[in-house]
C-alpha cells in the first residue's frame, strides 16, 4: 500500500477511526491540539461522537462515560492536561473501563512550555493518579508508530479492560513523515460489560467503589494478577545493532531517533555501539535490558527528563551493569553530536583505550 | 402493629417495578436501606422509580450515582448503573447520552457533589443543552462525609466547618444553582421542589416525571432541584426535619418553575446514520485514490542520496510549505523522508523553522542539526543557523547582499533578494518558491514531476499553482545564471 506524507498526530486520529474509535473527548493544548482538531473533522463523519470539554476534568469523565456505554473512545492532551486527568484515570482503571489517551508531551513543571520534553513519564508509566493500578503505555518513535501504536492500543485497551496511553514527544506529534493505513476499518463489538441503556445490559454495572476491606482487596488482587498478565505478554523493545554492542543506548520516541543517528556514526567509526529503544515502557521490557546486559559493559540512557526512565532501567538491570546518564531538559533535545561524544567518553571508561584499539 | 391494623390500610403505590425485589446489604443490615430514618434519597428514589415505570423505559434507563449518600443508588434500581467520580456525573452522562443516544440517561447527585467540586460540569452540560434528566438532591450539607458546610448551606447553618455558624463574610452567601442556570439559553426545563410536606412532595413527584419525559422526548436538559431533609446531620427528627424543609430552608431556595420551554422546544432529530465500515478510509483520506502516485517519477539511483535541509524566516513567509513541497516531493521520487517544524506560538508571529530530510537510507533521525542546505528567508535565520551548514554545503539567502561577517570557508553561498524577484513574478509571497526552485537545481535529483506532483498535492488554488511554477522556474534559471556568473564563488571560497 502506498504511504502519505502526513503529521502524527493527524495519523493518531486516523489510525484510532480505523481501529474503531467512535468517541473523541478533549481539551486543546499544545503540542496536541492537531489531534482535538482532526477529531473535531473526522470523528463525526465517522458516525462518532466529538465534544470539546470545559477541561480536561470533565473530558476524562467524558470518557470514563463512553466507555461505560461500550464505546471505544480517546482523548488527548499534554503534561498539564494529563495532571488533571489523573482523577478520571484512577477511576477508570478502578471500573475497569478501557480507553485511550495519548499523551504528546511538553515542558514542565508548572506552565512550562511547549517545547519538547519527556517529563511526562513518571506520571504516566507509574500511574499518576491514587491507588494501586498501571496504564500500559506506548512510546512511538515514528509517525509510522504514531498510527500502529494507536491500533494496538484499543486492542490493549479491550484486551485488558484498562486505560493505554500513547506517549509521544512534541516532536512526533508535530513531526510529517510517509505513513500507511490498513485499507480496512473494524469495528469493535460491544463488550459485554457494558451499561448501554439496552435489556440486554440493564443488569450491568460499572463502579470503582468496593466498600468492604476484603471486597477492595480482592479487587486490587484482581488488578494486579491482569497486570502482571500484560507483564509477561505485552512487553516490547526494539534492538538495533544490539546483538554484538558493547555501549548499549537507551532512549524512547525522539531519543531513539537520534541515538539510531549516533550508533550509525558511532558504527562507522568503529565503536560496539548499539540501541535498546523501549517501545512499551509498561510494561518495561526487562528482559531485552537482561539479556543484552550480558555482554554489555555499560548502559547510556538518553532522556529529555532528569532521570525518570533512568530509575527503570537500573531496575530492569538490578545491578547487572553500569547505566550512565545524558539528559537535557526544558525544550533543548540532546544533539547528535553531544550523545556521540558522551558516547566516546563512555567507551574510553568502560572499554579502555588498549581495547579500543582493537575495535 | 397487628394484623387487624396493617387491613385498616390499602397499598395505593406499591413498589415500583424498577426496584430490585431485595436490596443487597451485609448481614446485620439487611433489614433497612442505606438511608437514615426520615432521609428524603428514599422519597426521591421512589418518585424516579415509578416516573421510570410509567414512561415505560427502564430497560434503557442509565442512572448514574454520584459520590455521596446516594453513591448505592444501584442497590435499588433495577436499570443500568454507572457510578462517577465526585462531581462528575454530568460529563459522565453527556457521552453516554451521546453514545447510546436511545438510552435515558438520568444524573442523579447531590448538592457538594453538583454545586461545589462539580459546578462545571454541570454548568456545561446544561449550556451544552445535553439531552439528560439532572436530579439535584439539596440538603444543604455534606451529609456522608459527616456534616461539613457546602455552598448550599444557609447563612447561619451550623456544620462542622462552620462550627459558629455560615457567614456571608467568610463562607459567601448560599449558592442558588437553578436560578444560576436558568441564565443559560439551552436548558429546556427546570424546577425547584420540596420535600416540606405531601402537597410538595406531590409537586415533586410531578416535576421528576416531567424531567425523565422530556428527555424521552428529545427535548434537552432538564433539571429538578429536590430541597431534602437530612435529620441526621440537622440533628433534628424527621418530623422538624421535613418542616425546616418547608418553613427555612424554603425561604433561601424559593420553590417554582425557573425555565420551562418545553411546549416551544422542538425534538431532537436522530443521529445521522453512520456510515458503512467500508466508506471509512475514503471519509479519511485514506482512498487508494486519495494516496500519492506510486513511485511515479522515481528518482535515479546513481548515488546515495541524503539531504538536510533547515528553511527558516519570519511567520507568513511559506517557510513550512517550502519544506513541505520539498518532502513531499522526495516521497513522490521514492525517498525516504521527514519533515519537522518549529511550532507553538513561533507559528503566529517571529520566526518560524523547519526540518527537513530526503534519503535514499531510512531516515533516521528528522532533526537537521547539520543542514547540508540551510533556506534563510531573512537574516535573523541566517545568524541564527549560518554556522550550523556542514563544510561544502549550501546557504541561499534572501537578500541583497550576503553579510560579510557571515561568510564561511567551504560553504557555498547564494544571495539574491528573492522577496522582490518574486514580487516581480505578480506576489512577494511567491519568494519561498523561487528559493526552492533555485534550491533544487543544486542537487538536481528530484524529478519535475515530482515536484508538480507535490505542489498538486499541498496547493490548492489554481492560481497560486501557477504563480508557484512560475516561481519555481524563476529560481531555477536565477540558480544557473549565478552559476554562469559565477557569483557565488566570489562570494565564498567554496571548492566548486
Amino acid at each position: 500500500m502506498r504511504k502519505q506524507l502526513m503529521k502524527g498526530n493527524e495519523a493518531i486520529i486516523k489510525s484510532a477511526i480505523l481501529a474503531g474509535c467512535r468517541g473523541f473527548y478533549g481539551y486543546p493544548i499544545t503540542p496536541a491540539s492537531e489531534i482535538t482538531e482532526a477529531a473535531a473533522l473526522y470523528m463525526p463523519k465517522a458516525g462518532g461522537v466529538f465534544v470539546q470539554a470545559e477541561s480536561e476534568v470533565a473530558a476524562i469523565n467524558m470518557l470514563y462515560g463512553a466507555a461505560a456505554a461500550g464505546v471505544r473512545a480517546m482523548t488527548a492532551s499534554s503534561g498539564p492536561g494529563i495532571s488533571l486527568m489523573q482523577e478520571g484515570i484512577s477511576h477508570m482503571a478502578g471500573a475497569e473501563l478501557p480507553c485511550v489517551i495519548a499523551d504528546i508531551t511538553r515542558g514542565g513543571p508548572g506552565l512550562g512550555n511547549i517545547g519538547s520534553e519527556q517529563g511526562d513519564y513518571h506520571q504516566v508509566v507509574k500511574g499518576g493518579g491514587h491507588g494501586n493500578y498501571r496504564t500500559i503505555v506506548l512510546a512511538p518513535y515514528s509517525v509510522q508508530e504514531m498510527a500502529d501504536l494507536t491500533a494496538l492500543a484499543f486492542e490493549l485497551a479491550d484486551r485488558y479492560r484498562n486505560p493505554v496511553f500513547v506517549l509521544a514527544d512534541g516532536f512526533v506529534g508535530q513531526m510529517m513523515e510517509p505513513v500507511e493505513f490498513p485499507q480496512k476499518a473494524i469495528q469493535a463489538p460491544m463488550p459485554p460489560w457494558a451499561v448501554a441503556g439496552t435489556a440486554a445490559t440493564r443488569g450491568n454495572l460499572i463502579t470503582s467503589l468496593h466498600m468492604g476491606c476484603d471486597d477492595l482487596e480482592a479487587h486490587v488482587l484482581a488488578l494486579e494478577a491482569k497486570y502482571k498478565l500484560a507483564e509477561q505478554r505485552e512487553a516490547r523493545a526494539e534492538e538495533w545493532c544490539a546483538e554484538d554492542a558493547e555501549i548499549v543506548l537507551v532512549g524512547y520516541g525522539i531519543v531513539g531517533r537520534i541515538l539510531k543517528a549516533v550508533t550509525a556514526e558511532a558504527r562507522a567509526g568503529g565503536l560496539p555501539v548499539g540501541v535498546l529503544r523501549p517501545i512499551t515502557l509498561y510494561p518495561f521490557p526487562i528482559v531485552h535490558f537482561q539479556r543484552l546486559a550480558s555482554r554489555a559493559r555499560v548502559f547510556v540512557v538518553v532522556e529529555m527528563s532528569s532521570g525518570q526512565l533512568l530509575d527503570d532501567v537500573r531496575l530492569a538491570l538490578n545491578g547487572a551493569c553500569p547505566v550512565e546518564f545524558l539528559s537535557r531538559v526544558g525544550g533543548n533535545v540532546p544533539s547528535h553530536d553531544e550523545v556521540l561524544r558522551f558516547v566516546r567518553v563512555q567507551a574510553l571508561r568502560f572499554i579502555g583505550e588498549e581495547q579500543m584499539a582493537h575495535v | 402493629m397487628s394484623s387487624e391494623a396493617v387491613q385498616e390500610y390499602t397499598v395505593a403505590q406499591g413498589r415500583a417495578k424498577s426496584f430490585y425485589t431485595r436490596y443487597e446489604r451485609k448481614d446485620e443490615l439487611q433489614h433497612q436501606t442505606h438511608y437514615c430514618p426520615g432521609c428524603g434519597h428514599g422519597t426521591v428514589h421512589k418518585m424516579l422509580a415509578h416516573a421510570i415505570d410509567e414512561l415505560g423505559v427502564q430497560d434503557r434507563t442509565i442512572l448514574i450515582a454520584p459520590v455521596g449518600c446516594a453513591v448505592f443508588t444501584y442497590y435499588y434500581f433495577d436499570v443500568g448503573n454507572v457510578q462517577a467520580a465526585h462531581g462528575r456525573a454530568p460529563a459522565v452522562a453527556t457521552a453516554m447520552k451521546r453514545s447510546r443516544p436511545e438510552s435515558i440517561v438520568i444524573s442523579y447527585q447531590g448538592d457538594g457533589d453538583l454545586s461545589a467540586i462539580g459546578a462545571a460540569e454541570i454548568l456545561h452540560a446544561a449550556n451544552r443543552g445535553e439531552n439528560i434528566s439532572v436530579i439535584f438532591v439539596n440538603n444543604a450539607i455534606y451529609s456522608m462525609t459527616g456534616g461539613q458546610a457546602a455552598p448550599t448551606t444557609l447563612i447561619g447553618q451550623k456544620s462542622t466547618t462552620t462550627p459558629e455558624g455560615r457567614s456571608a463574610m467568610t463562607e459567601g452567601y448560599p449558592l442558588h444553582v437553578s436560578e444560576l442556570l436558568a441564565t443559560l439559553e439551552a436548558p429546556v426545563y427546570m424546577e425547584r421542589v420540596g420535600l416540606g410536606d405531601n402537597k410538595q412532595i406531590a409537586q415533586a413527584t410531578r416535576a421528576v416525571r416531567r424531567a425523565v419525559e422530556n428527555q424521552t422526548r428529545g427535548l434537552g436538559f432538564s433539571m429538578v432541584e429536590v430541597l431534602s431533609p437530612c435529620p441526621t446531620i440537622w440533628k433534628m427528627n424527621p418530623i422538624d426535619a421535613q418542616r425546616w424543609v418547608r418553613d427555612v430552608m424554603e425561604k433561601t431556595f424559593p420553590l417554582g418553575v425557573f425555565r420551562d420551554r418545553t411546549k416551544e422546544t422542538a425534538p431532537r432529530h436522530a443521529l445521522r446514520p453512520a456510515p458503512a465500515l467500508d466508506a471509512i478510509p475514503r471519509l479519511l483520506g485514506l482512498a487508494e485514490e486519495d494516496l500519492p502516485a506510486d513511485h511515479a517519477h522515481t528518482v535515479a539511483r546513481h548515488r546515495e542520496i541524503d539531504l538536510q535541509v533547515r528553511i527558516a524566516g519570519f511567520g507568513g513567509q511559506g517557510v513550512l510549505l517550502l519544506g513541505e513541497v520539498l518532502a513531499e516531493a522526495g516521497l513522490d521520487a521514492g525517498l525516504e523522508v521527514s519533515w519537522l517544524p518549529s511550532y507553538g506560538p513561533e507559528m503566529r508571529s517571529g520566526t518560524s523553522n523547519c526540518h527537513v530530510r530526503l534519503s535514499s537510507q531510512p531516515v533516521d533521525s528528522p532533526l537537521v542539526t547539520v543542514p547540508s542546505v540551510l533556506v534563510a528567508m531573512n537574516e535573523p535565520s541566517l545568524r541564527k543557523f549560518d554556522l550550523t551548514v556542514r563544510s561544502g554545503g549550501w546557504v541561499i539567502y534572501n537578500g541583497d547582499t550576503f553579510p560579510a561577517d557571515c561568510m564561511r570557508d567551504g560553504v557555498h553561498v547564494l544571495a539574491l533578494p528573492f522577496t522582490r524577484l518574486a514580487a516581480e513574478l505578480g506576489d512577494p509571497r511567491a519568494a519561498n518558491m523561487v528559493m526552492l526552485g533555485a534550491l533544487l537545481e543544486i542537487d538536481g535529483v528530484l524529478p519535475r514531476a515530482s515536484i508538480e506532483a507535490a505542489l498538486g498535492r499541498l496547493v490548492k488554488n489554481p492560481r497560486w499553482i501557477e504563480l508557484d511554477e512560475r516561481a519555481l522556474a524563476r529560481g531555477r534559471e536565477l540558480f544557473k545564471e549565478s552559476l554562469r556568473q559565477g557569483s557565488w564563488a566570489k562570494e565564498s571560497r567554496a571548492e566548486a
